[in-house]
Order: C-alpha cells, then sequence, then structure tokens
C-alpha cells in the first residue's frame, strides 16, 4: 500500500508538522513501508488472541483519591510565555 | 399532502466525578479557585510527568455501571483523542474508544402521559476534562485557566432512543437524579458539572433509516436542552420541506437569541486518530471490587419511588416529590418517625409548608432551621390532638424563625387547642348574644351565615377552637337544638 503525497501533508497537518517537500516525499515511503508491515502481519492467525493494549504484562495502578498537589502557580508561569492575572495568554482562539 | 416527521435524539452526557483529586494527578478539583492554582505539573503536561490514575473515578464509574445495569468491562483500555486547543496542553485528552469501562445499559424514565420507556444506553466510558478559554477580557489574546483540566468526567451517550425534546429533557433530569443519588457527581449545571451535547436527527415517520444529524454542543440547563432540540427539529423540517438536505455538523445553541448555528467548519475536526494510551496500563477490575461497590450501592430512585408507595401508601405523585433527591427522601424518612404520625400528613408537610419555606427562603435542605426532630416533634402534637391544623402553621412559621421546638412555641404563645367542650359552649354563646339580628337570619335560612360564626368564636378564642368541635356545638346551638 502506498501513500499519497496529499495524505502525507493531511496527516502532518492534524499533528500541526510542517513538512518541506523533500520531507513529505521522504515521509510517505517510509509512512508506506510501515502500512506494508501491517499489511503483512495482518496475515498472521489472531483468532482467539486479546489485542495488546500495552507491552508490559501488569495493570494500572490505582491511586487513593488525595490530593497531594500544592500550588505552584507562580514557579510554572515564570517560564510561560505570557501570563497575566494568573491566566496563560495565547493568540486569541474564538470558534 | 403533508408527510408525517420524526424526530431522533441520543444525548452524550457529560458528568463531572465529585472526587477530591483529579483523574490523573493530584490536584484539587475544588470549583473556582483563582486561575491556574489547581493545576499542576501533570495536568500542564510539562516534559516528564506520567499519569496515575485515581481509584475513586473507577468506583464511581462501575458505580453507575451497576445502577444502569450496564456491562462492566473487566479490562479497560484509555486512549489518546488527539486535537490541538490551548486549554489541552497536552494536544490529546485522555478518554476510552474501544474498550470503555461501563457498556451497554438501560434506564426507565416516566413520560408525560404516565407512561414508561426504556432508553437504552450505548456506554459510558472515563476521561478528563479540559481547561477553559476566556476571549473576552483581553484584546487579540485568549486567557487560559487549567484548573478544570484533568478532572474526572464520565461520559454517559444514549441510544438514540429519544424521540422527542421533551423526552431528552426526562432522561437528562432522571441521569441528574440518578448521579446525585450515587454521590458521584454535584450535577450542578450552572457551574457545568453536569452539561450533553444533543445529537439530532428527523426522518419520516416509517422510516428505518437515519436522517443525517447534527450535534447541538454544550448545554447546560434542562431549558435550553429542550429549547435548543426543538428548534433543531423545526430547522431540519424546514430544510427537507424546502428541498435542502441536512448537513453533518456541530452546531452552537445561542439562549439569547434562540436558535442553534453552525460552529466555524473544521472538515478534519473529527479525525481524532485514538490510539491506546502507551502511559497507562489496562484498567483491570476484578471480582472483589465490584462485589464492593455493589455492596455500598444506596437504593437507587426507582426503587425508593416504588417502596414509598408501597411501605407508605403514598400516590405515585407524592413518591415522585418526595424520591426526587436523596436528601428529600431521607428527609421525609427522618420526620415519619419523630412524627410517629401517618406517612400521608407528614407527607403533606414536607411537599407542602416545608418545601414552600425553603423555596422561599432559598435555603438548601441541609441548612433548613426546620430539622426532621422539629418538623416531626411538631407533627405529633397535631395527631395528639394539641393543636389545630391552623395552629401548627404558626407553629412551623415560629420554628422556622428559630423560636425552638414545638412544645416550647405552643407553651409560650398559649396554642393549646381548646378541648374543654363547656368552654368553647360559653364563648359561642355569648357571640350569638352579641349577634341576635344574624342568628335570625341564619335561622331563616341564610346557611351561609354559619361561617360568619366560625370566623367570631375563632376571633374569640384565638384561634385556639377545635374546629370539628366547633362546628359541631355551632351547628347545634344555632338550630337551637339541645
Amino acid at each position: 500500500m502506498s501513500l499519497q503525497k496529499a495524505d502525507v501533508e493531511r496527516i502532518a497537518h492534524l499533528a500541526r508538522l510542517a513538512l518541506t517537500e523533500e520531507e513529505a516525499a521522504r515521509y510517505s515511503g517510509e509512512l508506506s513501508n510501515i502500512l506494508d508491515f501491517v499489511r503483512q502481519m495482518e496475515g498472521v492467525d489472531t483468532e482467539g488472541v486479546v489485542p495488546m493494549a500495552h507491552p508490559l504484562d501488569a495493570t494500572l495502578r490505582l491511586r487513593p483519591d488525595q490530593v497531594t498537589e500544592a500550588d505552584e502557580r507562580s514557579l510554572f508561569q515564570s517560564i510561560a510565555p505570557m501570563a497575566t492575572e494568573g491566566l496563560y495568554l495565547v493568540p486569541k482562539v474564538i470558534e | 399532502m403533508e408527510m408525517e416527521w420524526e424526530s431522533v435524539i441520543g444525548l452524550e452526557i457529560h458528568a463531572q466525578l465529585s472526587t477530591h483529586s483529579k483523574l490523573f494527578s493530584g490536584a484539587s478539583t475544588a470549583f473556582g479557585a483563582p486561575p491556574n492554582t489547581k493545576a499542576c505539573a501533570v495536568d500542564l503536561a510539562l516534559p516528564g510527568v506520567l499519569p496515575v490514575f485515581n481509584e475513586q473515578a473507577a468506583r464511581m464509574a462501575v458505580q453507575f455501571g451497576l445502577a444502569i445495569s450496564a456491562e462492566i468491562a473487566p479490562r479497560s483500555v484509555f486512549a489518546r483523542k488527539n486535537y490541538f486547543y490551548p486549554d489541552l496542553p497536552k494536544g490529546y485528552q485522555i478518554s476510552q474508544y474501544e474498550l470503555p469501562t461501563v457498556g451497554r445499559g438501560r434506564l426507565a424514565i416516566v413520560l408525560e402521559d404516565g407512561s414508561t420507556k426504556i432508553v437504552g444506553i450505548t456506554r459510558a466510558h472515563l476521561e478528563e476534562d479540559a481547561g477553559k478559554s476566556l476571549h473576552e477580557a483581553f484584546h487579540a489574546l485568549s486567557g487560559i485557566d487549567l484548573n478544570r483540566a484533568g478532572t474526572p468526567l464520565l461520559e454517559i451517550v444514549s441510544e438514540p432512543d429519544l424521540r422527542s425534546a421533551r423526552e431528552a429533557v426526562a432522561y437528562m433530569k432522571k441521569i441528574h437524579t440518578l448521579v446525585r443519588y450515587l454521590g458521584i457527581c454535584d450535577g450542578n449545571m450552572q457551574e457545568g458539572s453536569l452539561r450533553c451535547d444533543a445529537n439530532v436527527s428527523v426522518r419520516r415517520v416509517g422510516d428505518a433509516r437515519l436522517g443525517t444529524r447534527a450535534e447541538i454542543k454544550n448545554l447546560n440547563s434542562f431549558r435550553f436542552i429542550e429549547r435548543a432540540i426543538d428548534y433543531e427539529i423545526e430547522r431540519q423540517i424546514d430544510l427537507l420541506e424546502s428541498g435542502g438536505v441536512v448537513r453533518q455538523e456541530t452546531r452552537l445553541y445561542d439562549p439569547d437569541r434562540h436558535e442553534t448555528r453552525p460552529l466555524r467548519s473544521k472538515e478534519e475536526a473529527n479525525d481524532y486518530r485514538y490510539f491506546p494510551d502507551p502511559d497507562l496500563l489496562p484498567l483491570v477490575l476484578d471480582e472483589a471490587f465490584l462485589r464492593a461497590v455493589r455492596r455500598d450501592l444506596p437504593e437507587l430512585p426507582d426503587e425508593k419511588h416504588a417502596r414509598f408507595q408501597r411501605e407508605y401508601g403514598l400516590s405515585a405523585y407524592d413518591a415522585t416529590v418526595l424520591t426526587a433527591t436523596r436528601e428529600m427522601a431521607d428527609f421525609f424518612e427522618s420526620t415519619l418517625q419523630c412524627a410517629k404520625s401517618d406517612p400521608k400528613t407528614v407527607a403533606n408537610w414536607v411537599m407542602g409548608d416545608f418545601s414552600a419555606a425553603l423555596n422561599k427562603s432559598g435555603v438548601e435542605l441541609d441548612a433548613s432551621p426546620v430539622t426532621p426532630a422539629l418538623l416531626g416533634g411538631m407533627i405529633q402534637r397535631i395527631t395528639d390532638g394539641t393543636i389545630t391544623g391552623k395552629m401548627a402553621k404558626e407553629v412551623f412559621e415560629a420554628m422556622w424563625s428559630g423560636e425552638g421546638d414545638a412544645d416550647a412555641i405552643i407553651e409560650k404563645r398559649s396554642l393549646r387547642q381548646m378541648s374543654d367542650s363547656s368552654a368553647l359552649e360559653a364563648v359561642i354563646d355569648r357571640v350569638m348574644t352579641d349577634n341576635p339580628a344574624q342568628v335570625t337570619q341564619y335561622r331563616a335560612g341564610k346557611d351561609k351565615l354559619f361561617g360568619f360564626f366560625v370566623g367570631q368564636v375563632m376571633k374569640a378564642t384565638s384561634g385556639q377552637a377545635n374546629p370539628a368541635q366547633l362546628n359541631e356545638l355551632l351547628r347545634r346551638k344555632l338550630t337551637g337544638e339541645k
């Protein structure tokens, strides 16, 4: 299976990645290879095999419901590009 | 010939779970704190942080699942839902996709005609809330408050089983009652603790296929849900009847203008590229966990509603009012226990004067100055004949303003009902002597004057006459019987 350049551009846009022409060409080749590999794996009989959600054979650790974090706003905001009145400021977004 | 239309509605309800800390961090979920003081490194997605799951959120999701007779997944998986927005610092929301914790369930709602309808619930999954963007205060900038980021949500997705805005509201109300009974969500719609998106489509009656749906986002009051859905149904029917087509899109309801309008078109917005979150292992809930949750489940609204009718002989209406919230039901039962009177009398007081006083003063039930012990004690004094129902209203008001318990108020205000019939007879005699003209008129057939005499006697006894006794004595004396 081969990905077209337009597919790669769309995927890159969804991930907010800016690709040069050369990168787009290179990635469409590399991503197509990955898809070919997946196609190859589809040939394996996986009847009755539970899909793997995580490579570690372990389950989620449960944390008791307790507040353990103190307010560190001023520390966090000291590295923010812009903040005022406790709010982080970003270029205007409106739907 | 005009064709009939049928509307098809499904709701996605977001219930904020009442945990102390967030879904994947130890930051507080407290509402209304100064901006960003409850947003820790995990909520801010600073490099190197990892999510650690809050056990209480799983317990609450399972509680809900059991209450709607749903399948609880022994193993569920968290997935990343990818999109970019400044109030979502990670660039993805941790949610559940293919394997949610709560699977297929159902909920019964009562329709306006009194019939019951079963609404299918497709699933309920755990996910984290985003922060808040404030667009108003700044020029060319948006302010971001991440206090809400990471707050646990249970997203409850219904089947497209609802057929009108009214049905949707009835279903939403039922969920509202249920989550509050379970104590898993405070149900505060104004603060956004419970909000919903409505998927609305229309089709010709008899058509098996679903029409194209529009999704109305972020409805946060019962009234808005009803109005927005009604508007949207009408919009779609008008559109189709004039030869147009409904576009699949997301719309927002504007309550001020009473209309829905499309969000800026984002064709790719729905391409969330879900995949299992590699930072999180599968959530496995064993039998012991489920047993413990089941054991601690409170009596549910429908069970309580049935029991109130069966055990106390109350009407379906009374049972509905009294079980509307768990607090109200508890208040009624505690009062009944203190009153040692018949349930209907207690129900009338709780639903009547007591609820009216709560509404009028805007006081919450748990802050009421009149406790079950006080109200029950007063009702006991009505039942044992110490005071009349009318005096009780005065006693109740005095209790409400903090003058003590019923016995103290009865004593202080000399509200004791007159039970000595000879004393009452003396008053009646005096009233008749003072009003000879009215006596003559009454005896000549002017029956309406009976009320005049009752009023005079009540006035003379400061309302302490027993009404039944007064009626009987008065009638006898006026008609000249001995």
